[in-house]
């Protein structure tokens, strides 16, 4: 037995010597508080973090951890997201087979599974972080600011579900993305069926019609087609998670600037 | 049993449910010891054999059980107990005040290494939600329907989940405030809270008694106006939008009459017993001036200092905000404000009156 372990961790320091490791880490093991400083500096995952935090901040009581939860989400999204994009193909002919590729053809496939229920998750965890934020008043100065790109990451989270609802191409999938996008049609001003719009005139011709108002360039078309499914799989795959994913840089580096998890002053 | 289940079917129904929740919201402004231990054992055990109990009426299991319903539920259990759990805390902390103690995050100042003691919190909470959604994900197939056919549209025709408050909206508002001036407004009331608010305290701890009033308006748009109309909106609202108890067949085939009216005709042909004019402006005087009255009166009055007020109205003033908060920050909170409770009073206004319109001119799709 002691054979063995003594094999062990000669096997272990002749790694962690190597040139190869401390090329990737910088330091050595972690049981020094200089080492506790390095590890936190010289990753650049980990250095989104402070090097030390108030006990208060870091509590699970405090924060719920929802924020953390809820980037955790997104990064589970992501990965299975691309998974996804290599089966699914975002026409009205393949998309629903893709489908139902993913689930019976594919090894292992709970692919689907898994984006489905961590983007039902991820929306529930955002409301809730949002709750945490305003029980223990953070939003107030210093934080307005990140507050502020709080809630336009609430709103990118809720848009990015949504255009995803439709990428299935089932019944339930155009159906909930026709009631959502009717109400653009009554739009003040910008819609066919919206307050005001009838004012907008040139002599007898209406300016806006339903070949031009805010509902048509949601949808690409009249009514949700294929021109819908291309322009939300290219917003949900591409777009919205790129503004997402720059907000949330945005989001976090405040948290640091503004002071750290808010506490009593 | 039957005689339970059709107490709870017709307590569920919109009028009662909306109602109970918000005199119990109310109740536990008014009393926030309310959020001890005790009871939060009520309310989850509550919850719990609730659910239990349906889960053998094949209604609801049918309703509950759809896979997409499922994180409705989760939503449900989580949002009450994180409620209970903030107001809790913040109740503790009230009463460490008042005995002349700090709040609980302020003795613990002491700054603490990151690596380990944050990092290792977050490798579990990362490695059990993994287990978690992976277990979700092999138990709960996803769903998917027949492929779609635009020329059937299914009856309900529901949003995503996350917008049926918004959907619930519609059935006492036009889509152009229920789908585009609400959502907009909800937006921008969020993003105006931090420099509306000007209460120092409770920043950075929980705390009840130092933001009674910023919590209980949030408090009553999440949970009341978002919360509990998605978890209605999902669970209650059946074909045709029509209501349905949770032990109730949904009945594609019930027709509900409708036999709501406007104001206009209320005031025109009820009150006065003649036909409606045929000036839309003067056919709507009455709706005009009510909505003038609401957004650019009221507000103002509302700042009056008391002794303006009637003595039976007196409890009305903002005054003291006014004074606090100053021109700008009042008038933006209070409209924000005004325009929340406009959908519960449209809703009262529905259920006593068969209301639909205060003002109607469809001719132009105005209508509010
Ligand atoms: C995609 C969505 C979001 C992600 C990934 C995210 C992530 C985070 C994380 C990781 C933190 C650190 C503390 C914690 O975990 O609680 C944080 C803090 C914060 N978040 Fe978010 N957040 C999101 C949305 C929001 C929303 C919707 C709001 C508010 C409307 C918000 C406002 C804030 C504020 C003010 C802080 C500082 C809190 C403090 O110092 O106590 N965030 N966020």
């Amino acid at each position: 037995m002691q054979k063995v372990l003594n094999a062990f961790s000669g096997a272990w320091d002749a790694m962690t010597e190597s040139q190869v490791w401390k090329s990737v880490f910088r330091h050595g093991a972690i049981t020094s508080n200089r080492n506790r400083v390095l590890v936190m500096m010289s990753n650049v995952f980990l250095h989104l973090h402070p090097v030390k935090s108030r006990k208060a901040g870091i509590k699970l009581r405090y924060t719920w951890c929802m924020g953390g939860i809820t980037f955790f989400l997104f990064l589970v999204l992501t990965l299975t997201g691309l998974l996804l994009m290599f089966y699914y193909r975002p026409t009205v002919e393949y998309a629903y087979a893709d489908i139902i590729d993913l689930s019976e053809h594919v090894p292992l496939g709970i692919m689907r599974e898994l984006h489905r229920w961590g983007a039902h998750a991820m929306v529930i965890t955002v409301w809730l972080h949002m709750f945490r934020v305003f029980m223990t008043g953070s939003y107030k100065p210093p934080r307005e600011f990140n507050w502020g790109v709080g809630v336009i990451l609430l709103v990118l989270t809720l848009l990015l579900s949504f255009t995803g609802y439709l990428l299935p191409w089932d019944q339930l999938a155009i159906w909930a993305i026709t009631v959502g996008s009717n109400m653009a049609r009554a739009t003040p001003l910008l819609g066919t069926e919206g307050p005001l719009t009838a004012a907008l005139k040139l002599g007898d011709i209406n300016l806006i019609n339903s070949g031009n108002d805010a509902r048509f360039a949601l949808l690409g078309a009249r009514s949700v087609g294929e021109n819908t499914l291309l322009r939300f799989y290219v917003l949900h795959c591409v777009g919205l998670p790129l503004v997402a994913a720059v907000l949330m840089s945005v989001h976090f580096w405040r948290v640091r600037k503004d002071g750290g998890i808010s506490g009593p002053m | 049993m039957e005689f339970i289940k059709n107490i709870i079917n017709w307590s569920s129904g919109p009028t009662v449910l909306f109602t109970v929740a918000t005199i119990a919201f109310a109740l536990s402004i008014k009393y926030p010891q309310v959020w001890s231990k005790k009871f939060a054992y009520i309310l989850f055990g509550g919850m719990a054999v609730f659910y239990c109990f349906s889960m053998f009426d094949p209604n609801f299991f049918l309703i509950v059980a759809k896979p997409d319903n499922v994180p409705i539920t989760f939503m449900l259990f989580l949002v009450a107990f994180f409620t209970w759990f903030a107001l809790h805390q913040g109740v503790e902390n009230d009463k460490r005040v008042a005995a002349g103690e700090e709040p609980l995050e302020k003795q613990e100042q002491d700054k603490v290494w990151v690596w380990p003691d944050l990092v290792y919190v977050e490798l579990l909470c990362m490695v059990l939600l993994t287990i978690g959604l992976v277990v979700w994900s092999i138990l709960l197939p996803a769903p998917l329907e027949q492929p779609a056919n635009p020329a059937d549209s299914p009856n309900p025709s529901k949003a995503p989940w996350y917008f049926l408050g918004l959907q619930e909206m519609l059935v006492y508002f036009d889509p152009w405030l229920a789908g585009v001036v609400f959502p907009t407004l909800i937006v921008v009331g969020l993003l105006a809270i931090p420099f509306i608010d000007t209460n120092p305290k409770g920043n950075g701890y929980f705390t009840f008694k130092e933001r009674r009033a910023e919590i209980a308006i949030f408090l009553y748009g999440f949970i009341v106006l978002w919360i509990l109309l998605v978890v209605s909106g999902t669970f209650l609202r059946g074909p045709n939008w029509n209501f349905f108890g949770p032990y109730e067949y949904w009945d594609p085939h019930r027709v509900e009459p409708l036999l709501n009216v406007n104001i206009s005709d209320i005031f025109w042909v009820r009150v006065l017993g003649r036909p409606l004019p045929s000036n839309p402006i003067v056919r709507e005087f009455l709706g005009i001036g009510m909505i003038l009255f609401y957004t650019g009166f009221l507000p103002v009055a509302l700042a009056w200092p008391k002794e303006k007020f009637p003595k039976f109205l007196q409890w009305m003033s903002l005054n003291n905000y006014y004074e606090k908060m100053g021109p700008a920050r009042y008038y933006l909170g209070v409209m924000l404000f005004l325009l929340m409770i406009s959908l519960p009073i449209k809703m009262y206004m529905r259920w006593i009156w068969d209301l639909k319109y205060i003002v109607a001119f469809p001719e132009i799709f105005f209508n509010i």
